[in-house]
């Protein structure tokens, strides 16, 4: 399937302010596409084109129920980015973790520096 | 919530080509300078639990250079440089970083150290600064913050812990 370049991943999907916004009411719960319509105050044609880039990634899902389309969050879709973040963080945090064992020794040494210890 | 005397170091992405790295320390902010910049002290952290720091060259003024390698505990040997834009003891550093593995990617690092209290914030900002990344940020339109993404993440992925 051909996909815009732009919207292959859930990066890129996220980084759209109203593909956040609708994101974030979908966090609460399923939602009939006019609901989002109305939440966002937007036209139902912009909101259509940002679900789709939502469903491309995997962001969100979509049933039918009746005459109404339901939408409702992937959240797993999003954890690559998730993860990385949190991958990138435990590696700083084991280095400042270390650097604070030497602040305690360079401490120390002024301290001692000082003729008190 | 925060443990005494053991910040945790807290990762933001501000823009998509940033990353917004802080960390609190209970160091006067001469002492947080002195470890990031002497070499024999980036040695004991810069490798984290990760392996050894098998170089640490800095020559701390603007234009001059500087050079990292880590090699991990399997064997896998990573080198970073880079060179230094701006210098005000104690207070800010300015400089590129390449990872060697991929030098055509060349990020700018902000470091500043403010002290309250005793203690010390050190904020370091990345910014990719390519060509590549920044084409790809122009052509693909994102504008917009990736912070508010974050938050959104941490609500939306509670449901899969």
């Amino acid at each position: 399937m051909a996909r815009a370049a732009t919207t292959t991943d859930a990066f890129n999907a996220v980084a759209e302010l109203r593909r956040r916004q609708i994101l974030d009411l979908l966090a609460s719960g399923e939602r009939p596409v006019g609901d989002l319509v109305r939440g966002l105050g937007m036209s139902q044609p912009l909101v259509s084109k940002h679900l789709r880039v939502l469903r491309e990634v995997g962001a969100v899902e979509v049933r039918d129920e009746g005459r109404r389309r339901m939408y409702r969050l992937n959240a797993r879709a999003l954890k690559p980015i998730h993860d990385w973040v949190r991958g990138y963080e435990r590696f700083w945090s084991e280095r400042f973790d270390r650097m604070e064992a030497v602040l305690e020794d360079l401490k120390r040494e002024e301290e001692g520096g000082g003729g008190g210890g | 919530m925060e443990v005494a005397g053991s910040g945790k170091a807290t990762v933001t992405l501000p823009t998509l080509e940033q990353i917004l790295i802080t960390r609190e320390f209970d160091a006067p902010r001469h002492l947080v300078y002195r470890a990031w910049t002497t070499p024999e002290l980036v040695r004991r952290w810069w490798s984290g639990n990760r392996g050894e720091v098998t170089v640490a060259e800095i020559d701390l003024r603007v234009g001059g250079t500087w050079r990292y390698v880590m090699v991990k505990d399997d064997g896998f040997e990573a080198a970073f440089h880079g060179e230094y834009r701006e210098i005000v003891p104690n207070e800010r550093i300015v400089a590129t970083e390449v990872y060697e593995g991929m030098p055509e990617a060349e990020a700018l690092n902000t470091v500043t150290f403010a002290e309250a209290d005793a203690r010390t914030t050190l904020t370091m900002l990345v910014e990719h600064a390519s060509k590549e990344a920044r084409d790809a940020h122009i052509a693909s339109g994102m504008e917009t913050g990736m912070r508010e993404a974050m938050d959104l993440l941490e609500r939306v992925t509670n449901a899969l812990r």
